[in-house]
C-alpha cells in the first residue's frame, strides 16, 4: 500500500505479475491468502450446508475478544483467537446451539456474541498501547503485513485442516445432510459436529490476519453460496468454492497492491459481484429460454 | 471518556447525591436523555424482533449501520441521515427478498459480508482524508458507540426520529402482533401481512440507526434483543412483555451509563455487559423456577 506511487499496473500482464511477486511481503500475502481461501472454501461449504452461518459469525466475533485479550497479556493474537474459538465452539455445542436455528438459540448465540464483543472492546480499552492500529487489523485484517512465522503457522495448520477434511468429508457430509439416518447408521454425529466447529474456529483464527474477523464471512459464505447456486453435487461444489475463494483473494490482493485501498474491500467486492452475477443469471436464464421458445405474439403477424 | 475522569466526583454511598453529581454535567444529562429515548424504542421494537425470529436480520442491519454512518462521515454528509437512508433501504430489500429467497441466512450473510467490506473502505477513506480527528477515533465511536459525545442537535434529531417510529409502532402494534404470531391466519383475516412486515423492517432500521449512536453498531444486540429476550423469558403475555422489555432496557441503560461514569470504562461495554448479566440471571431464574415447580408438583402428588 505504501509504494504505490512508484509503480502502477500496465497492460503487460507478465510485467505486472513480476512486480506483484517481487516483494517478499507480497509473496507472504499470496501464500497465506491462498491457504486461507482453500480452507475457508472447504469449511464454508459445510457451514452453509449445515445452516450454521449464524454460529460461524459468532465464532468470528468471539475471536475478536480472544485476539484483543491475547494482546492485553502479551501473547500472539492467533493463539488467543484459537483458544477463544475453541471455548465458543464447546459452548455452542454444549448448549445445543449449533444444531437447529430456533428462536431461543439465535438469542443465546447473539447474547454470547455481544458479551464477547463488549469484552473485546474492554480489553482494547485496558491495553491502550495497542489501541488504534490493533483494532482495525483484527477487525478487517492486514494481509500485506504478514510475517514469516505467521505464514509458516498458516501453512502447517492449513495442511492439517485439508488432511482432516479429506479424511472426514464423507461422514461429515452424511451427518450434515441427514443427521438422524447418519446417527442410526453409526456415524458419530455429535462428535463430528463438535470437531467441525473446532476446525471452523481454527480457520477463523488463521484467516484473521488475511481478512479480519468482520470480513471472514466473505470467504466462508459467499464462495459456497455461489457454488451451491451452480451445482448440486457436493464434491464439485467444494472444488468450485475453493477455486472461487482463491480467485477472489488473488484478484483482491493484486488490485489492493496497485491501488491504495484496503484489500479486504476488494476481496469482498469481487465475491459479492460474482454472487450477484450468478444469482441474476439464474433468475434470467429460464426467462430468456422461455422468451426464445415462445411463439410470436398475436400483433406480430 | 476516560480522560475526563480525573476531574469527576468519586462514587459515594449516598446514591441520591451521586445521581445529582452526575446530572450536574451537561453531557451526562444529554447521555441519559439519549439513552432513555433509545431504550424505549429499542425495547419495543426488540420485542417484535424476537417474536418474529428476526434477530439475524437485526444484527445484519447493525453492520449496515456501521457502513452507512462511516460512509456519510467519509463522503462529508450528515452521518445520521446516511445511517437512516442505508439501513432503511437495506432493511426493505431484505424484507422484500427475504420471503422469496429460500436460503435466507446465506443471502443475508453474503450481502452483509460485502457491506462490511464497504465499511472497511469508508473507514480507510475517513482515516486518510477525514477532517480534524483523522486518527480513526470516530470509526471506533461508530463501532462501539459514544453516548457521551452526543450533541444537542443530534439529540433533537434522535428524539424526532424515535418519536415518529414509536408512533408508527403504536398504531400497528395489534395487527403486527397478530401477523407475527400467526401469519397465515392473519392473512386469511385480511391483515396485510407482507406490507406490515416491510413497515416493521423499516422500523427496525430506524431503531438500529439511533441505537448506533448510543451503544455502537457492534453492540446493538444488547439493547435491541437482550431486554426483549429477558422479558419473554419472564412472561408469556405479549403486552406485558413489551412493557417489561422497555423497563429492562431503561434500567440497563441508566445503570450502564452510571457505572461507566464512575468507573471510567466505556459506557457501551457497561451497558452490554449489564444486559448480558441480566439475561443470564433471567435464564437461571427461569430454570430454577421450572425445577422448583416440578419439585412442588412431585411433592403435592
Amino acid at each position: 500500500m505504501v509504494i504505490t506511487d512508484a509503480i502502477g499496473p500496465s497492460w503487460d500482464l507478465v510485467a505486472d505479475y513480476q512486480i506483484l511477486t517481487y516483494y517478499h511481503f507480497m509473496q507472504n500475502a499470496y501464500l497465506a491468502g491462498t491457504v486461507v481461501a482453500i480452507i475457508a472454501g472447504i469449511v464454508g461449504y459445510f457451514m452453509v450446508l449445515r445452516g450454521q452461518s449464524f454460529a460461524g459469525h459468532s465464532l468470528a466475533n468471539v475471536g475478536f475478544a480472544g485476539a484483543t485479550g491475547a494482546t492485553l497479556v502479551g501473547a500472539s493474537p492467533i493463539i488467543g483467537l484459537f483458544l477463544a474459538g475453541i471455548l465458543a465452539a464447546l459452548g455452542i455445542q454444549a448448549l445445543g446451539l449449533g444444531t437447529r436455528q430456533t428462536r431461543q438459540n439465535d438469542i443465546a448465540v447473539g447474547a454470547i456474541f455481544t458479551a464477547s464483543l463488549a469484552f473485546g472492546y474492554l480489553f482494547l480499552h485496558l491495553a491502550k498501547s495497542a489501541y488504534g492500529s490493533g483494532i482495525y487489523a483484527v477487525l478487517f485484517g492486514n494481509p500485506l503485513g504478514i510475517g514469516d512465522a505467521d505464514v509458516r503457522l498458516i501453512l502447517w495448520a492449513g495442511f492439517a485442516v485439508v488432511l482432516l477434511a479429506i479424511v472426514s468429508a464423507r461422514p461429515l457430509l452424511f451427518a450434515s445432510l441427514d443427521p438422524d439416518v447418519a446417527a442410526a447408521r453409526g456415524v458419530p454425529v455429535r462428535a463430528l459436529g463438535l470437531g467441525y466447529l473446532v476446525v471452523l474456529a481454527l480457520v477463523v483464527a488463521l484467516a484473521v490476519q488475511v481478512i479480519g474477523v468482520l470480513l471472514i464471512f466473505a470467504l466462508l459464505v459467499t464462495p459456497a453460496a455461489i457454488a451451491n447456486a451452480l451445482t448440486t453435487r457436493p464434491l464439485v461444489a467444494i472444488a468450485l468454492a475453493v477455486g472461487l475463494g482463491i480467485l477472489f483473494t488473488w484478484l483482491g490482493l493484486a488490485v489492493g497492491f496497485f491501488w491504495p485501498y484496503p484489500v479486504g474491500f476488494f476481496i469482498t467486492t469481487f465475491a459479492f459481484a460474482a454472487y450477484v452475477v450468478v444469482r441474476g443469471g439464474r433468475w434470467l436464464w429460464p426467462r430468456w429460454q422461455r422468451f426464445l421458445a415462445a411463439p410470436p405474439a398475436e400483433g406480430a403477424r | 471518556m476516560h480522560y475526563l475522569i480525573g476531574g469527576l466526583p468519586p462514587f459515594t454511598l449516598n446514591l441520591w447525591q451521586d445521581v445529582q453529581h452526575m446530572l450536574a454535567y451537561d453531557f451526562m444529562r444529554r447521555a441519559m436523555l439519549t439513552g432513555t429515548l433509545v431504550s424505549v424504542i429499542a425495547g419495543m421494537v426488540g420485542t417484535f424482533v424476537v417474536l418474529r425470529h428476526q434477530s439475524f436480520a437485526g444484527e445484519s442491519l447493525s453492520d449496515v449501520a456501521f457502513t452507512g454512518a462511516l460512509g456519510g462521515a467519509a463522503l462529508g454528509f450528515n452521518p445520521l441521515l446516511t445511517l437512516l437512508g442505508t439501513t432503511i433501504v437495506v432493511a426493505l430489500a431484505m424484507g422484500g427478498l427475504g420471503e422469496r429467497l429460500r436460503g435466507r441466512d446465506v443471502a443475508i450473510g453474503t450481502v452483509l459480508a460485502w457491506v462490511l467490506g464497504l465499511g472497511d473502505l469508508f473507514l480507510f477513506l475517513f482515516t486518510q482524508h477525514g477532517s480534524g480527528r483523522g486518527t480513526g477515533f470516530s470509526g471506533v465511536a461508530v463501532l462501539f458507540g459514544n453516548v457521551l459525545g452526543v450533541s444537542n442537535a443530534q439529540m433533537v434529531s434522535i428524539a424526532l426520529v424515535s418519536g415518529l417510529a414509536l408512533l408508527v409502532l403504536l398504531v400497528i402494534a395489534r395487527p403486527l402482533l397478530f401477523a407475527s404470531l400467526d401469519p397465515d391466519v392473519a392473512a386469511a383475516r385480511g391483515v396485510p401481512v407482507r406490507r406490515l412486515g416491510l413497515l416493521f423492517m423499516a422500523l427496525v432500521a430506524v431503531t438500529v440507526s439511533v441505537a448506533t449512536l448510543a451503544v455502537g453498531a457492534l453492540l446493538i444486540f444488547a439493547l435491541l434483543l437482550l431486554p426483549a429476550a429477558i422479558a419473554q423469558a419472564l412472561t408469556a403475555r405479549p403486552f406485558r412483555a413489551l412493557a417489561l422489555a422497555v423497563g429492562i432496557a431503561l434500567v440497563v441503560t441508566w445503570g450502564g451509563i452510571t457505572i461507566g461514569f464512575y468507573s471510567g470504562y466505556p459506557i457501551s461495554v457497561c451497558i452490554s455487559l449489564l444486559a448480558f448479566v441480566t439475561y443470564l440471571g433471567a435464564l437461571i431464574w427461569r430454570w430454577q423456577g421450572i425445577s422448583l415447580l416440578s419439585n412442588m408438583s412431585k411433592y403435592t402428588r
